[in-house]
């Protein structure tokens, strides 16, 4: 920048002072002036420090003379503008006759020019007021049938033809020409023809290489034609109907846009490769986990870093922040959710997942050509289906061993499917037999119940999976309405067929992809309607509790729901509109319904999985869990004296249906094994020979210790895990009566044992977070751009803009001002300087004359004296 | 279907004929002393197998007797012996009036029975009878007054009638709530009192000082029932009439009601109840009983045991302790170590959770206690929440909160900097009964900690506070004192959320899930 004022300003001087003397000037001190600085500021570089007030006055003045004297001298002597045009003041002419004459004139004055060798040259043609010849030359890039010897020029004959030539102009000017050569010398004659044949001859060499050139093009279309049927699928049919109408006529034209829009609908994205499909598919999972993740830190966690705007000097503005929420993706704790080890796979199988779905999706829009759609469509899902399954044992295999990937491949093929292939495609085949392909979407409970009772578990999903698609939101306007409804009958029948005796739980769980689908298709329906169940019951359960202090378990339609909401929504949110009622839903029906039977056990127990599952990603404590789990226990202690422990409600101390759960036999423990207990019980315990019920109770027993050591898992990390899991150890260690229980179970109960420590665990104090310091905000530049120097007011970017303006106008009055006060100050120096000049000369003439009429005078008297 | 018919033609039958022969009887009856032995049929009906019959009778018999007593009819005086009757030299009419006495005495007896009867119109109509009777006999007393200072009122005839009504074996709640309406009566509700009192000693006495349920539950009924009037200038409203000294009469007087009103709970809570019975009797205690007694400081015995019996009870003696500590300057030694051993799990699990923090909030609220009895409350209360549910948290982190700030030498319990960094033992002993034993000031609230992690937001929000110091002003608990876990899960579902997250790895069957526990317990068949 300075250096650039630097050199302009030597520049200018230079112009000034005529060169060379400028640097001697800039040395001498004389010249220099250095203006007196009140502040030294750092880094301001002013370009005003040192001024050479002789140079600028000089420039100044020297340009004052180069304008303003000028324009000052040729004051008040004007010139006046004559129209000499023709005709121009001729008031009998009309103008066209005018235009007509003055366009006569001009062409006798343009034909009137000497230069009789030019051969190339004519007169330029125009059309509407353009170059012909320009023209000619634009297109004649591209065209290469136009005739090449004409470039430049135009016969007589096209232009005759096409213009209808230029009349007798062009004869009288041919003659002209004739004429002119005749005047000219004969010793030239030679070199003239000599000149024509030469440039003849170049016009032929150009033509000659045209013509070559066109010969290759030629050549490379047909080779071209030759490689373009490997190249296109399939040439159109109309392009090959026109090669034969005019074989080559448009030939290369056709191609040529063909070729166009071929390059233009060719080009698509880049297949992408497995690698950059897994790649993807990570990303995403990835983004998924840390949405999880951040939900489940909570709304404050989330403010807070919203609140964090300040911007550290170091930030490069790209979007990265070093608190890494998104390596926290990787820190799983107990290794449930180990992204590194088991993401490869999963991903595969989760592409593999889009990919059916996408296939649906397309078979939902060309429905009318349904049944082959529909056969891999229910293909895909059971593909689906195992590989889930396969999924999640890779998962819960990776709890224990650091997902290794071979080994899970290898888990997944043993697992043997539940019914064998053929079976279900013979099943399928039969229901596809049986069932219509489409079905109208249900505009009341009754008639959902009316369209899937009667058929069998897969059959319904089949008819679910029909309707679904019949009645895809993008097919019709109102699909939309009718799905949302659809959600809240199918969570309706979902409770029906939990409630029926016995309960259909197999087509429940047939019947959840679909409903997992709904949800996905509208996550605030499918909020409502279960939001609307869970305050249904919840209010029944309060309005009993308040009539009868006492409430029933609830059935296992609602313990169906709560599973469903598991399954649909992230109860590991730290705050979301289903699972927090729903938990709070759990915490009610644990603490005050009555346990008053085996099956009020097995559906307690039922909660108890329930609630743990809600809370085993988050590691949130539940204390009604544990409180449920002593209260369980505490059935199994035949002695209730003498506890180290308290058990709150629902359980008691002592009374009836305290001893739910001791056995009556103790020697049935060795003929019980370990299975899973069938969730049909906790509807209504068949009918049982003591010794199967209490192997019922064994049974119990077992998932409630099982449930118990996960709790110990779950929360060993927090503080005060000794004094939680203190009254379950007391019982445990005390008063359960392990002895007369089977090995498993022992086992279990050791394990227990050994994983409450005896004496708690030590921590620091408490201490109050210690408050982050505030940042000096002072190292970071505030970065503002400066469009003017000097003072700056106003706050909005308006008001500076018209302060800034206000400002520049007002430093350009007083400059203006100034300049013209220098104008009449240099005017009314040459003024006075030419009438000293003027002056001068009087003067001299004055003293010459008075010394004239002196010496007049002189030599008069001398005349006088000597006469 | 045709023998039906037949029996409702019957029925009907029989109806209308018992009807018109109990008027005709009747109408007989009053017009001529010779029809006089149809009350025998009369009075047969009484114990009739059919509940319409008689009541039919009852009404009757009321008509009838109350017609009696407005002649004069009945015999005044020592009644002699019916067998007597014949051998003794009487007019006419005075045999007349001694057997329609006779009679008198024999309805009287059976409405008594009635009032046992399993139907409850009969009951009522038995009652009302009786009452009406009791209106009658006072205005035409059947005792010879030979004292005018005597007051008149039948008190023999209402002390059997609450004899019936405290039945040991049936509840009769709603016959006592039926006979509210004659406790409005200020003569009626003093003469009750009264009698109740010989009645529970005389009951109690008898059965050893055991617990009778049923009966208890019948008096608790009779008890709670009864209202003394605030002032004694609305003493007016009498069933019976004194003609002569009203001001003057027992019945009268503000003041004899009140110790009449005192001395019968006083009796009444003398004996062993049952602990049902405990709480309802604390419930109502502070607001219904104890305004209404002349001295409350008598229940002090009552109120120490109740207190000391534990659990429930002990919370609900609380109030009414309060109210004897707070108005009549009761000086409980060891209140607050008391109330210190009252925290167990269970004060969360109980029906009157709320007004019991409402109690240990006012409690707590002297600044001039000392720091090491907060600190043991507040620790106590921060080990007692790892088992609490919810709503009962929401509760107790403000409370814990608030005590904290109240004594800010408490503070040491959320903000211990010199120690900070160094691993220790916590030094509370939980199983120390005295709160000057326990240690709670070296200790440190990690239990609040634990709670961070708690599954509802609400509640590990308010577990946060105790990361930061503390704000100045306290929080208000009484508007979550009485949330209800519904309440609490409304306000979620009310909750207007733009977004709802959802599940992203879909789910293929019912107990298949990426963290499942219900499937590993529990099959689908």
């Amino acid at each position: 920048m300075m250096r650039k004022q630097q050199t302009f300003s030597r520049g200018l001087s230079d112009k000034v002072r005529k060169s060379k003397a400028a640097p001697e000037i800039q040395k001498n001190p004389f010249e220099v002036k250095i203006n007196r600085k009140k502040f030294d500021v750092l880094g301001r570089k002013s370009k005003h420090d040192v001024g050479l007030p002789g140079v600028s006055r000089s420039r100044a003045i020297q340009k004052r003379k180069d304008t303003l004297l000028k324009e000052f001298r040729l004051k008040d002597k004007n010139n006046t503008f004559i129209d000499r045009r023709f005709g121009e003041y001729d008031s009998k002419l009309t103008p066209e006759e005018k235009i007509l004459q003055r366009f006569t004139l001009e062409r006798q004055r343009t034909q009137d020019r000497k230069d009789m060798y030019n051969l190339n040259e004519e007169e330029e043609l125009t059309h509407y007021g353009q170059s012909l010849a320009e023209m000619e030359k634009m297109t004649d890039v591209i065209d290469s049938d136009s005739d090449s010897e004409e470039k430049g020029l135009l016969s007589a004959e096209l232009t005759a033809t096409h213009f209808g030539g230029g009349g007798g102009l062009l004869r009288k000017k041919s003659a002209g020409d004739d004429e002119e050569e005749e005047h000219k010398p004969r010793s030239r004659q030679e070199l003239i023809e000599e000149l024509i044949i030469k440039s003849k001859q170049e016009k032929r060499e150009r033509q000659t290489q045209k013509e070559e050139a066109q010969e290759l093009t030629e050549k490379l279309d047909q080779e071209w034609k030759s490689i373009q049927n490997l190249l296109a699928h399939k040439t159109p049919k109309a392009e090959r109907t026109d090669e034969t109408d005019k074989p080559k006529l448009d030939q290369y034209d056709m191609m040529v846009r063909e070729l166009g829009f071929e390059m233009k609908a060719q080009p698509s994205e880049k297949l992408k490769s497995a690698e950059e499909l897994a790649r993807e598919e990570r990303q995403r999972l990835q983004t998924l986990e840390a949405d999880r993740l951040k939900r489940m830190m909570g709304d404050a966690e989330e403010d807070a870093v919203q609140t964090n705007t300040h911007i550290s000097a170091d930030d490069m503005n790209d979007g990265f922040i070093l608190d890494g929420d998104d390596r926290k993706t990787l820190a799983y704790k107990d290794g449930k959710w180990n992204i590194e080890g088991e993401e490869e796979e999963k991903e595969d199988e989760d592409g593999d997942e889009e990919g059916g779905e996408e296939e649906e999706e397309e078979d939902d829009e060309d429905d009318a050509e349904g049944e082959e759609d529909d056969e891999e469509g229910e293909d895909d899902d059971e593909d689906d289906a195992d590989e889930d399954h396969c999924d999640l044992q890779s998962d819960e295999g990776s709890e224990d061993e650091d997902g290794q990937g071979a080994e899970e491949e290898q888990v997944c093929a043993e697992e043997p499917p539940a019914v064998s292939e053929e079976q279900k495609k013979a099943a399928q085949e039969a229901a596809k037999a049986e069932l219509p392909y489409t079905f109208p979407a249900p505009e009341s409970y009754s008639d959902l119940k009316q369209l899937l009772q009667g058929h069998g578990s897969e059959q319904q999903r089949l008819i679910l999976d029909r309707t679904l698609k019949c009645n895809h939101p993008s097919l019709s306007a109102g699909n939309k309405a009718k799905l949302q409804k659809l959600f809240g009958f199918l969570l309706e029948y979902v409770g029906d067929l939990a409630t029926q005796n016995p309960p259909d739980l197999r087509t429940v769980s047939a019947l959840i992809p679909q409903i997992c689908g709904l949800c996905q298709m509208f996550p605030e329906a499918a909020c409502k309607a279960v939001q609307t169940l869970l305050s249904d019951s919840g209010h029944s359960m309060e309005e009993t509790l308040e009539v009868k202090g006492r409430a029933p378990m609830p059935d296992l339609d609602m313990l169906v729901l709560l599973k469903i909401t598991a399954l649909l929504f992230p109860s590991s949110d730290f705050r979301h509109p289903v699972t927090t009622p729903a938990f709070l839903f759990l915490s009610q029906a644990l603490t005050r319904c009555a346990v008053v039977s085996l099956e009020d056990v097995c559906k307690g127990l039922v909660l108890c999985c329930l609630a743990l599952e809600y809370v085993s990603l988050s590691q949130r404590i539940f204390p009604e869990l544990l409180n449920f789990l002593l209260g369980l226990l505490h059935l199994t202690v035949s002695d209730k004296h003498n506890m180290g422990y308290t058990v709150v409600s629902p359980f008691r101390r002592q009374g009836k249906s305290c001893d739910l759960l001791v056995l009556k036999d103790p020697n049935v423990s060795h003929s019980w094994n370990r299975k899973p207990i069938s969730l049909q019980t906790a509807h209504r315990l068949p009918a049982q020979s003591p010794v199967e019920r209490d192997h019922y109770r064994l049974s119990l027993i077992d998932s409630c210790l099982d449930l118990v050591k996960r709790c110990t898992w779950l929360y060993k990390d927090l503080p005060s895990y000794a004094h939680i899991f203190q009254p379950i150890r007391a019982l445990l260690l005390k008063h359960l009566p392990v002895e007369g229980y089977p090995a498993p179970i022992q086992d279990l109960h050791r394990e227990i044992l050994d994983a409450i420590p005896e004496k708690p665990s030590q921590h620091a104090p408490l201490v109050f977070k210690k408050k982050k310091p505030i940042p000096l905000k002072l190292f970071t530049p505030k970065i503002v751009q400066i469009l003017d120097y000097g003072k700056k007011r106003g706050n909005t970017k308006e008001e500076k803009e018209r302060e800034r303006l206000k400002h520049k106008y007002k430093r350009e009055f007083k400059g203006a001002l100034r300049e013209i006060r220098k104008d009449t100050r240099f005017l009314a120096r040459e003024k006075l300087s030419d009438v000293m000049s003027r002056c001068v000369k009087r003067k001299v003439k004055e003293l010459y004359g008075s010394l004239a009429t002196q010496e007049g005078e002189w030599k008069a008297l001398k005349r006088k004296n000597r006469k | 279907m045709a023998p039906s018919t037949d029996s409702n033609v019957k029925d009907e039958n029989s109806q209308v004929s018992y009807k018109k022969d109990i008027n005709t009887k009747t109408g007989r009856i009053l017009q001529n002393k010779k029809h006089s032995n149809d009350i025998f049929d009369v009075i047969e009906y009484l114990q009739s197998e059919k509940d319409k019959e008689i009541i039919f009778a009852t009404n009757a018999c009321k008509r009838v007797f109350c017609q009696l007593f407005y002649r004069g009819d009945l015999y005044v005086g020592d009644l002699p012996q019916e067998e007597e009757l014949m051998s003794g030299d009487r007019s006419a009419e005075e045999k007349y009036r001694i057997f329609m006495r006779h009679r008198y005495n024999n309805c009287v007896e059976l409405l008594l029975e009635n009032m046992g009867h399993e139907a409850f119109q009969v009951k009522e109509a038995s009652l009302c009878a009786l009452m009406k009777f009791v209106e009658a006999e006072g205005k035409h007393p059947l005792q010879n007054l030979d004292l005018i200072e005597h007051y008149i009122f039948p008190r023999e005839l209402l002390r059997t009638l609450v004899e019936h009504l405290l039945s040991t074996e049936e509840d009769m709640s709603l016959l006592i709530s039926r006979f509210q309406e004659f406790l409005e009566m200020d003569d009626v509700r003093y003469y009750v009192m009264s009698s109740v009192r010989d009645n529970i000693y005389r009951v109690m006495g008898r059965n050893k000082k055991a617990v009778i349920p049923v009966y208890q539950n019948n008096v608790y009924t009779l008890l709670s029932n009864i209202n003394v009037p605030s002032q004694g200038s609305k003493i007016k409203h009498f069933l019976v009439k004194q003609a002569y000294r009203p001001e003057e009469w027992k019945a009268g007087k503000l003041k004899e009601h009140k110790r009449a009103f005192e001395q019968m709970w006083l009796l009444f809570l003398k004996f062993k109840l049952p602990s049902s019975m405990y709480k309802k009797i604390l419930v109502i205690l502070h607001e219904s009983i104890m305004p209404q007694m002349s001295d409350p400081t008598l229940l002090i015995d009552f109120l120490s045991a109740a207190y000391d019996i534990g659990g429930a009870i002990s919370l609900l003696a609380l109030n009414g302790l309060f109210i004897l500590i707070h108005k009549h300057n009761l000086d409980y030694p060891d209140f607050y170590k008391k109330l210190y051993s009252l925290l167990d799990p269970s004060i969360f699990h109980v029906k009157y959770r709320a007004r019991f923090f409402h109690l240990v909030n006012i409690f707590l609220s002297s600044t001039h206690l000392p720091a090491y009895l907060v600190a043991a409350f507040v620790k106590r209360f921060a080990r007692l929440s790892l088992t609490a549910p919810p709503t009962a948290l929401l509760i107790l982190l403000p409370f814990i909160c608030n005590l904290i700030r109240r004594h800010p030498s408490c503070r040491v319990l959320i903000h211990r900097p010199s120690a900070a960094e160094e691993p220790c033992d916590d030094p509370y002993v939980m199983e120390e009964e005295d709160p000057a034993q326990c240690h709670a000031l070296e200790s440190s609230l990690w239990e609040i900690k634990t709670l961070q992690k708690h599954y509802h937001p609400d509640v590990a929000k308010a577990a946060m506070k105790i990361n930061e110091p503390l704000t100045e002003q306290e929080e208000e608990i009484s508007e979550v004192l009485e949330l209800s876990t519904f309440e609490l899960m409304e306000r979620d579902l009310k909750a207007e959320r733009k977004t709802i997250p959802l599940e992203f790895d879909t789910a293929t069957e019912l107990l298949k899930s990426p963290r499942e526990v219900l499937g590993v317990h529990f099959s689908l068949e």
